[in-house]
């Protein structure tokens, strides 16, 4: 109670001094804990623990979607990159391509690409040039043989009001996409969303499945031989990826369990610090299958340039399929389990960073 | 202006009196060692910063050559070089330690002594006509304590910092990876090293304080001082209030790894992100406290070099101002991926933009002064103009940086590092070499070469743009920010940057060989080598200015403007 006090004063303090308190925030900063999560074994694979999570509801996938799924059960293998989806261009292949963001692969990241392209890229191109204009023309026009007596000018009223309520209207133009961007980006997942939990480690990344029987998987970067054995780019492949389904809405949580990662993917304009003592979470909905890379974007020690993010998202009967070769459960699949899971099952604290 | 070199100083007419009582200094280790003298102690700022930068731009060498192709090529031997073992951890925690290192010493040992304790210290007092700093002995603590924080983190290199020697932290120092995640003492140093720095900056800011509020020439109000006076002054009271909560950051990181505290560990109840806010609360702070006496060198070059007074002098000075007071309410935009909650995050996307507008307001004064002015491209003004360019580019890029959506892809990326390079490395640097052209005349009493400086300003801007442009390519592909390694794809456009950083090291030879020249054979300076357009007061002294001066206080008149302070009559 306290607490939210004070940082609901910070907050308001802060609004007030911008003169922005049409802004003025809730609470500064999601920090409700999580209890620490338990240290996973690196190079286990996947844990057994076959209980759905408290949180499993039935329903986000159709029963029949998940009547097909024996059929496809063991069939899973990974899902072939596709060149220059879900992972950065080189020179080489498309000069334009590499000097820009990557494709977008989500409606947030297609949004945000729009507002980057067609509003901040011409304003700041707009005003580069036009500072580098008048720089130029004051070259030619004013240096001292063309000009040789200065003016004794010192100020100018009207210009001074124009070249600053001109970019007070130009940063607003730009304000209400930015604001309307973060407010989709802060949509609170649906009830019936797929949850994930990324922890990060020192160095390797470890995904949980709670509403799906508590899969682990744990994902450790493949040496650069064998990724492009298997057709995959070096330093952005892993062994295990995270697999997810595709035209779901995901829950996305973040945690750490010994310094500060960051789980980051540029192709789906998605970035989530995990941090050690809280679990952030965040909505994603990936519409098409594929394989997307994503690498740790925030400094976590030595071999922090290697501990890749692989999303594979797959058609939701064949995620079934793979949570079945996991030896994992659909919701709803295993009611009988339900009651030995309350137990095990650490109920996920969710961050306040939802709170619309 | 037969009358600029005549002045106030009495004992500019016996100058040629070896034995005058203003130029009787002490001898070698008084003069240098204990020393009193502002301009002194500015002078050894300025070779300190000179040092440092070397040290910190050769690191940055190390890194640009690693980065020339993905592999890890040269880590290792640096690892054993340092004395850590032949493994690739410990190589890869050497390039974490080159990032920190880099950072700490061109932000703490560089810029920041290079423009308040050399520029400010040589010009303040000249500027507003005072003989020395208020309280000169903290002067001199000041220097020392800086001095002693660079040799701090020096130090900190050849201990264990965990996975290897050095504390690999980044500058930022995130706990818990500098508490939990660095064993050693490595980190404890460069903590330290901090401490001594700040101390000194702090007593440094106090004294500025004291100085530009108290020992103005008489007639000199804040509404006649030298914008350079101006960005001091703003730039003091930043450090006052930004420095003293890094401090308690840093401590408390300093008790959290010794002392068994958990500020920042959530197992006894603290928070990572604590850590963050309140180094950010200074860091923000931080990042202008480094471009706004950057700002005051440009007002008055380009007043200088066009034969104009600054446009919209009270509009330029407000400005600062408000750059000040709105620095300290945006520091969680370099937070944006931590967990902010929505309105949080649109607070700081709104407040963060409109920083954009009094930067706005200088960079279109500076064209305004220029406009209609009689501009004579010395090197001093084409690094002026330089820097209005090319901060402009970094200051755009800033303004995309700042909203929260868009910084979800960018956060921390190469984008992140092209945008503060541009305006630092860039920003900064530019007017830092602006200014040095503006006065070494003044300070040696020698003339540069113009040729040189020339040749060093051309070869340095295409050589930091190879390096940083291409970088705003590679962040936008989602090329992460220190990773000594990388995906195949990224490798064009960091061989290109690497190229960049070659020509730019190139260009810094100039530099150094236009100051071998000037030192040794360079022409007398005259009292004021740039002509009618530098009418501060510094220019109404001979160069190099007598060891003690104003004696005789100079007189600020209601006929003098805040442009033109010149004796009236002479």
């Amino acid at each position: 109670m306290g607490q939210r006090d004070t940082r609901m004063k910070m907050a308001f303090l802060a609004a007030v001094a911008a003169g922005l308190a049409a802004f003025a925030p809730l609470s500064v900063a999601a920090q409700d804990a999580a209890p620490a999560p338990v240290a996973a074994e690196a190079g286990q694979v996947e844990g057994a623990q076959t209980a759905p999570g408290p949180e499993a509801l039935p329903g986000n996938l159709t029963p029949t979607e998940a009547a097909a799924a024996p059929a496809a059960e063991g069939a899973y293998t990974p899902m072939a990159p596709t060149k220059g989806k879900g992972m950065p261009t080189s020179y080489e292949d498309d000069p334009l391509k590499s000097m820009t963001f990557q494709d977008q692969y989500s409606a947030n990241g297609e949004y945000a690409l729009w507002m980057h392209d067609w509003i901040l890229m011409p304003v700041i191109t707009a005003i580069s040039l036009l500072v580098l204009g008048l720089l130029l023309y004051v070259v030619v026009r004013f240096n001292r043989r063309r000009n040789p007596v200065a003016s004794r000018t010192t100020h100018n009223t009207t210009i001074e009001v124009v070249w600053t309520i001109l970019p007070v209207i130009i940063l607003v133009m730009i304000a209400v996409p930015s604001i309307t961007l973060l407010a989709r980006q802060y949509e609170t997942p649906p009830a019936d969303a797929v949850t994930i939990k990324a922890t990060g480690y020192q160095w390797y990344w470890g995904y949980t499945y709670p509403d799906h029987g508590e899969i682990e998987v744990v994902s450790n970067m493949l040496d650069e031989a064998e990724a492009l054995k298997r057709g995959e780019p070096g330093q952005l492949a892993v062994d295990n990826r995270m697999v997810v389904p595709a035209g779901v809405p995901l829950r996305i949580q973040t945690t750490a369990s010994d310094v500060i990662h960051a789980f980051a993917v540029p192709s789906l304009w998605f970035k989530m610090d995990a941090v050690p003592g809280r679990l952030n979470e965040k909505l994603l909905t990936i519409p098409e299958p594929g394989v997307y890379y994503g690498q740790c974007s925030e400094l976590c020690g030595a071999r922090h340039a290697y501990m890749p993010i692989a999303i594979e998202a797959l058609p939701p009967a064949e995620f079934a399929a793979w949570v079945k070769a996991q030896g994992g459960s659909m919701p709803g699949e295993a009611e009988a389990a339900a009651p030995a899971a309350e137990e095990t099952a650490a109920p996920e604290q969710v961050a306040a960073l939802t709170a619309r | 202006m037969a009358t600029t070199a005549e002045g106030f100083d009495a004992h500019h007419d016996q100058g040629h009196d070896a034995h005058d009582h203003a130029d009787h200094k002490p001898g070698f280790f008084a003069r240098w060692f204990m020393s009193t003298n502002h301009k002194d102690i500015g002078t050894m700022y300025l070779i300190f910063a000179i040092i440092a930068g070397i040290v910190g731009g050769a690191i940055s060498g190390i890194m640009r050559v690693e980065l020339a192709e993905p592999g890890i090529q040269y880590l290792q031997w640096w690892a054993q070089f340092m004395g850590g073992a032949n493994d690739l951890n410990t190589a890869l925690h050497m390039w974490n330690v080159f990032i920190t290192a880099h950072g700490l010493i061109m932000v703490f040992f560089m810029v920041m002594p290079a423009m308040i304790g050399g520029f400010g210290n040589w010009f303040v007092p000249l500027m507003i006509g005072a003989p020395d700093m208020a309280f000169p002995r903290m002067n001199n603590v000041s220097f020392w304590l800086t001095v002693a924080g660079f040799f701090s983190l020096l130090f900190s290199l050849f201990v264990p910092g965990g996975t290897g020697p050095g504390a690999g932290t980044g500058w930022t120092v995130y706990a818990p990876l500098s508490t939990s995640g660095s064993v050693g003492p490595a980190v404890d140093f460069a903590i330290f090293s901090l401490h001594l720095a700040g101390a000194g900056s702090i007593l440094g800011a106090t004294n500025f304080i004291t100085t530009i509020f108290n020992m103005r020439a008489p007639g000199m109000t804040l509404h006649k001082m030298p914008l350079f006076v101006w960005s001091v002054l703003v730039t003091a009271f930043l450090l006052l209030l930004a420095l003293p909560v890094l401090a308690a950051a840093i401590t408390m990181l300093l008790t959290d790894r010794n002392f068994g505290t958990t500020f920042f560990n959530p197992a006894g109840g603290g928070d990572p992100v604590l850590y963050q806010h309140l180094f950010w609360f200074f860091g923000h702070p931080e990042v202008y406290i480094m471009i706004l006496p950057g700002f005051g060198m440009i007002s008055q070059i380009i007043a200088t070099f066009s034969k104009k007074p600054v446009f919209g002098y009270l509009g330029m000075a407000y400005a600062m101002v408000a750059i000040g007071v709105v620095g300290f309410i945006v520091w969680a935009h370099h937070m944006y991926t931590v967990g902010l909650d929505v309105n949080t995050k649109m607070y700081f996307t709104a407040a963060t933009m409109v920083i954009a507008v009094p930067t706005g307001v200088k960079i279109f004064s500076w064209i305004a002064t220029m406009w209609g002015g009689s501009l004579s491209f010395k090197s001093p003004m084409v690094w002026s103009m330089g820097f209005i360019f090319l901060f402009t580019v970094g200051g755009v890029t800033g303004v995309v940086l700042a909203n929260g959506g868009i910084d979800d892809n960018l956060h921390d990326t190469y984008y992140v590092v092209a945008h503060f390079h541009y305006v630092l490395s860039m920003g900064a640097v530019f007017s830092m070499f602006a200014g040095f052209y503006y006065w070494f005349p003044k300070m040696s009493g020698r003339m540069h070469s113009e040729l040189l400086s020339h040749i060093h300003f051309w070869t340095f801007f295409v050589g930091v743009n190879v390096i940083f442009f291409p970088q705003h390519f590679l962040g936008m592909q989602g090329m992460p920010r220190r990773y000594p390694d990388y995906p195949e794809a990224y490798t064009f456009w960091h061989e290109v940057s690497t190229y960049g950083y070659y020509i730019m090291a190139g260009s810094m030879i100039f530099f150094f060989v236009n100051i071998a020249y000037a030192l040794l054979a360079g022409k007398k300076a005259a009292a004021n080598p740039w002509g009618e357009g530098a009418t501060t007061l510094e220019w109404t002294l001979p160069s190099p200015p007598p060891y003690h001066q104003f004696e005789t206080l100079p007189v600020i008149t209601d006929a003098h403007d805040y442009h033109d302070h010149r004796p009236v009559t002479a």
